[in-house]
């Protein structure tokens, strides 16, 4: 599949590299969703659909005495972000500069990330994609900012994953305030709040900047699915004399399988 | 036939080239055992005999199959050709320049990318 177009790109290797890896590193930190979710795919471009195992009859007879059923399948959407280099920061790369200016692909990287993450945590409508919070309602504990209480809001989260059945490891996504609110507070016997909630956790604590609020999930695998057909890439869309103009793009889509399996901690 | 692994036209050979030696004369008479049982199955005239050479000659098939898995993983030039024709679609003659175009747009970054062209983040599971 060559529709990146990435050798069309006035692009050196060297310049290729230090894109790619700038965007890989952002993305790796931004991404939090793809921390507590299975990961399905890659399956390629041109996987269009979810199969969904279900089918819903079809209103009137296609001809007398014959029935019909139309197949579910949820779609896979497609998140594209440009950006647009210098040529001049390009051709500094191949001279070997080591602090390149490309702050457009790290604005990319986040944006694209957190698209993804939002999808995953809080849906997306309008592509059909039901997130974490609103299939977990039910679960969902409500927050205060006073982050000395943080700890309790987890127990009680873990106590709920159990009473529903749902066995760990587990994890908590933490949205900004969350992550702030968590590392700027201490116990009144000056103990971190943060490693009061990783001790509790006894699993991947994390930024997640596309939550609001938090998240407690378990790791057993089998509840969330991030279904992926192009995975996180980088393609050529266009260049002047001056700039080249990229892009990175997905298509994805995400599913929850068991809504037990995850609880909400939503800001009062 | 096929020469015996027993005859090599060098000496002094590394035990892996003589090694990788064995595995090629044995993949030429696992395929040229199939060719035979291909052809015995065709002229055959038994229906059951028939099933049998058919039988016979996909077994082979197997061993061949085997034994180029074990040089792909021995051998990194057939590793990179097998892994560029294999389970492939389109032509067959412009495999190679698509799976070249769809990595990194240059070979120096293709080689360390992964072959669908994208940055390979994939899953951050329990990370």
């Amino acid at each position: 599949m060559d529709d990146l177009l990435r050798k069309l790109a006035p692009i050196s290797n060297e310049a290729w590299e230090a894109i790619d890896d700038e965007a890989k590193k952002h993305l790796t930190v931004s991404l939090g969703g793809r921390r507590i979710v299975d990961f399905k795919g890659p399956l390629g471009w041109q996987a269009s659909a979810v199969d969904l195992g279900r089918a819903h009859p079809v209103e009137g007879q296609p001809e007398p005495g014959v029935s019909a059923a139309l197949r579910e399948v949820q779609p896979l959407v497609e998140l594209r972000a440009p950006f647009e280099l210098s040529r001049q920061v390009l051709a500094n790369i191949a001279r070997g500069c080591r602090d390149p200016e490309l702050e457009p692909v790290r604005r990319a990287a986040r944006a694209i990330a957190l698209a993804e993450d939002r999808a995953i945590f809080h849906g997306y409508p309008a592509a059909g994609i039901t997130g974490l919070f609103e299939a977990s309602a039910s679960n969902a504990l409500t927050l205060t900012r006073d982050y000395q209480k943080y700890p309790l809001v987890v127990s009680e989260a873990l106590a709920r994953l159990h009473e529903n059945g749902v066995g760990g490891g587990y994890a908590i996504a933490l949205g900004p305030d969350c992550f702030k609110g968590l590392t700027g507070t201490a116990t009144s016997g000056g103990y971190p709040v943060f490693e009061h909630v990783q001790r509790l956790i006894a699993g991947p604590v994390f930024w997640a900047p596309g939550v609001q609020g938090a998240l407690v999930a378990s790791l057993r695998g089998g509840d969330f699915e991030l279904t992926v057909g192009r995975d996180l890439s980088i393609g050529y869309e266009e260049h002047s004399s001056a700039t080249v103009r990229l892009y990175l793009q997905e298509s994805v889509t995400f599913r929850v399988l068991s809504p037990e399996a995850a609880v909400p901690l939503v800001y009062r | 036939m096929a020469q015996s692994s027993t005859t090599l036209h060098e000496s002094n050979l590394t035990p892996e080239v003589v090694d990788r030696h064995r595995a090629i004369v044995s993949l030429m008479e696992e395929l040229e055992a199939v060719d035979w049982y291909d052809q015995r199955v065709q002229a055959a005239t038994n229906e059951e005999l028939r099933a049998v050479l058919a039988h016979n000659r996909d077994e082979e098939k197997e061993h061949a199959a085997m034994t180029l898995e074990w040089l792909r993983r021995n051998d990194a030039g057939w590793a990179e050709h097998l892994a560029t024709y294999l389970n492939s679609e389109g032509p067959i003659t412009e495999v190679e320049e698509t799976t070249k175009a769809a990595g990194a747009g240059a070979e120096a970054v293709a080689s360390a990318a992964p072959r669908d062209g994208s940055l390979g983040i994939g899953s951050l599971k329990g990370k």
